[in-house]
C-alpha cells in the first residue's frame, strides 16, 4: 500500500492549500490579522504593550508576551467545542508564545504585557500553525519591535509519502502510518521555534520533512509580508 | 466617561447631533454575510458600522428535557472575546456576556421562531438540539442588537447534517433547513439625558442612563430587558417600545 494521491485533490505532496491573509481587520485592537489556509481560518488581535496585572507577574527588565489560543464553539470538525480553555488550548497557547518570543524585542516595555488573542471561526487541521502566522502578522501590525516574522505549517508523513500542510482527512488517514509535525521557522535565520509531533516517523524521514517544510514556508512568509504591505497601499 | 464629556455628549444630543452625524433613531450600516464558517451547520457575520460579531449554529441529537419530551432544544451562548475589545478579559463568562446571551435566547425562544416540535425525532428519546454561539470580533457599541441579527441569520443559514438514526455525519449536509418561520429582532433603545437613541457607538454606550431591549416579531413583543442604573417612566417605555418596533420592521429587511 502506498499513498498515491492526496485526498483533497492537491496535485503535489508538498503543495500548500490556498492561502489568504489580511492585516488590520479588528479596529479596536492595536494590531490584528487574518490568516486562512484551506478551510482553517485564524484571527489574531494584539493588545498592548499595556500594564500587567497582577503586579507580581511584572518583569522590571522587559515586557512579557501572553498568547491565547481559542476555538470558537462551532469551529470544530465534529461536535460543538465547549467554550473556555481546556488542556489542549492551554498547551497550544504556551507553544505559540515560545514560537514567537525569539523574534520579539520587549526590553523597551518593562512591567508590561503584550496580549495576543487567537480565535478560529472554522478549522480543518493546522490551526496552531495558522494561529502563529496570524499572530506574528498582528504583532507586526501593532508595531511591536520584531527581528522577523514567524511562519508556520505542519509537515508530516502519510504512509510512504512526506506531505506538507496536512488537512483533517490526511491526519485521520487509516491506510498506513501518519505523522503530524507542526513547525514554525524564523525565515531570516532558518531556525525552528515550534516543533511538535505525533504519530510515527523515522529519523531520516523527519529531517527530510523538516527541510521540505522549511522550503515551503517561504511561500507562507511571502503571503504574510504581502498582507502587511497591502494595508499601507 | 467623565462628567464633562458626558455633559457635552448630552448637550449635542439635545440639539439632535450625534458625534458620528447620524440621526438619533438611525442605525449604522448593517451588513450580513452568510455561511462564514464551514465547520458550523449555519453561520453568519453581522456588521453594524465597525461593530462585528459572528454567530454559528451546531446541531446535534440529544435526549429531550423530561418536561418537553417532543420538543427540540435551543441554547444561545455568547462570548465577549478579549480579541474584540481591550475591556474584555479572558476567563469564565462575565455578567455582560451572560445577559447578552440570555436576552437574545429569550427572544428566539419566546417568539417560537423555530418550530421545536418539528425537531423531535423520537418522543422522549431523541430530538435535535440547536446550539447557537455568538462570538464578538470588534466592539464598537451595540453588541446586543448585532448579536440578535447574527443569531437569526445563522439559524436561517443552517442546514441539517446527514443523520442515519445512530450517528451524525458532520462532513455532509442535507438541503433541509431549520423550521424557522419568524425573525424576532431585538432592538435596544438607550436613554441618554432626555434623549432616546438607537444603535449607540462606544461613547454613547458609556454615557447612557437607562436602556430597554425590545424584541418584536410580526407586530408583537416577545421579550423585554431593561438595563442601566436609572428608572424609566411609563411614558418613556411607551416611546421606547414604539421606536424599537419601528426599527425592528426596518432591520428585518436585511435578513
Amino acid at each position: 500500500m502506498a499513498y498515491t494521491k492526496r485526498i483533497d485533490g492537491r496535485k503535489k505532496f508538498d503543495e500548500l492549500r490556498p492561502i489568504s491573509a489580511k492585516t488590520g481587520i479588528i479596529q479596536r485592537a492595536n494590531g490584528s490579522a487574518m490568516f486562512q489556509i484551506g478551510k482553517t481560518v485564524a484571527y489574531a488581535a494584539v493588545y498592548g504593550p499595556r500594564e500587567l496585572h497582577p503586579k507580581f507577574m511584572q518583569n522590571p527588565k522587559k515586557g512579557i508576551l501572553r498568547c491565547y489560543y481559542n476555538m470558537m464553539p462551532f469551529s470544530g470538525s465534529g461536535d460543538r467545542v465547549r467554550p473556555g480553555p481546556n488542556r489542549r488550548a492551554k498547551e497550544i497557547s504556551m507553544v505559540t508564545e515560545k514560537s514567537l518570543l525569539p523574534v520579539l524585542d520587549l526590553e523597551q516595555f518593562p512591567n508590561s504585557v503584550v496580549d495576543v488573542f487567537i480565535e478560529f471561526p472554522q478549522t480543518d487541521a493546522g490551526s496552531r500553525c495558522a494561529g502563529i502566522c496570524a499572530a506574528s502578522m498582528a504583532l507586526a501590525d501593532a508595531g511591536i519591535p520584531m527581528k522577523d516574522l514567524v511562519s508556520a505549517v505542519s509537515v508530516g508523513r502519510v504512509d510512504d509519502k512526506i506531505v506538507v500542510d496536512l488537512d483533517y482527512s490526511e491526519e485521520a488517514y487509516e491506510g498506513g502510518p501518519v505523522a503530524d509535525i507542526p513547525m514554525a521557522v524564523i525565515p531570516s535565520t532558518g531556525n525552528v521555534s515550534l516543533l511538535q509531533m505525533d504519530g510515527e516517523i523515522s529519523k531520516e524521514m523527519l529531517i527530510e520533512a523538516l527541510e521540505i517544510g522549511k522550503k515551503k514556508l517561504a511561500e507562507i512568509h511571502d503571503a504574510q509580508r504581502k498582507a502587511l504591505k497591502e494595508k499601507y497601499k | 466617561m467623565n462628567e464633562a464629556m458626558k455633559k457635552h455628549l448630552i448637550e449635542s444630543l439635545n440639539k439632535g447631533v450625534r458625534y458620528d452625524k447620524r440621526k438619533l433613531d438611525e442605525f449604522r450600516k448593517v451588513e450580513v454575510e452568510y455561511g462564514i464558517s464551514k465547520s458550523a451547520e449555519g453561520s453568519a457575520r453581522v456588521k453594524l458600522g465597525d461593530t462585528e460579531v459572528i454567530a454559528g449554529v451546531k446541531l446535534s441529537v440529544e435526549k429531550p428535557y423530561p418536561d418537553t419530551p417532543d420538543e427540540g432544544m435551543l441554547m444561545v451562548g455568547a462570548e465577549l472575546l478579549p480579541l474584540s475589545s481591550p475591556e474584555f478579559e479572558t476567563g469564565p463568562p462575565g455578567i455582560k456576556s451572560i445577559e447578552l446571551a440570555r436576552v437574545v435566547d429569550r427572544g428566539v425562544r419566546e417568539a417560537k421562531a423555530v418550530d421545536v416540535k418539528k425537531l423531535c425525532i423520537e418522543k422522549g428519546e431523541k430530538v435535535w438540539a440547536m446550539f447557537i454561539d455568538v462570538c464578538t470580533i470588534n466592539d464598537a457599541g451595540n453588541l446586543l442588537d448585532a448579536s440578535g441579527i447574527a443569531v437569526l441569520a445563522a439559524l436561517k443559514d443552517a442546514k441539517f447534517p446527514k443523520y442515519d438514526g445512530v450517528e451524525i455525519n458532520y462532513k455532509e449536509h442535507t438541503d433541509e433547513k431549520l423550521p424557522l418561520s419568524k425573525y424576532p429582532l431585538p432592538v435596544t433603545v438607550y436613554k441618554i439625558g432626555k434623549n432616546l437613541v438607537v444603535d449607540p457607538n462606544l461613547d454613547e454606550q458609556e454615557a447612557y442612563d437607562a436602556r430597554l431591549t425590545v424584541t418584536t416579531t410580526e407586530g408583537n413583543i416577545c421579550a423585554l430587558q431593561k438595563g442601566g442604573d436609572n428608572p424609566l417612566s411609563i411614558d418613556e417605555i411607551k416611546q421606547m417600545v414604539g421606536l424599537a418596533m419601528k426599527k425592528s420592521e426596518e432591520l428585518i429587511k436585511v435578513l
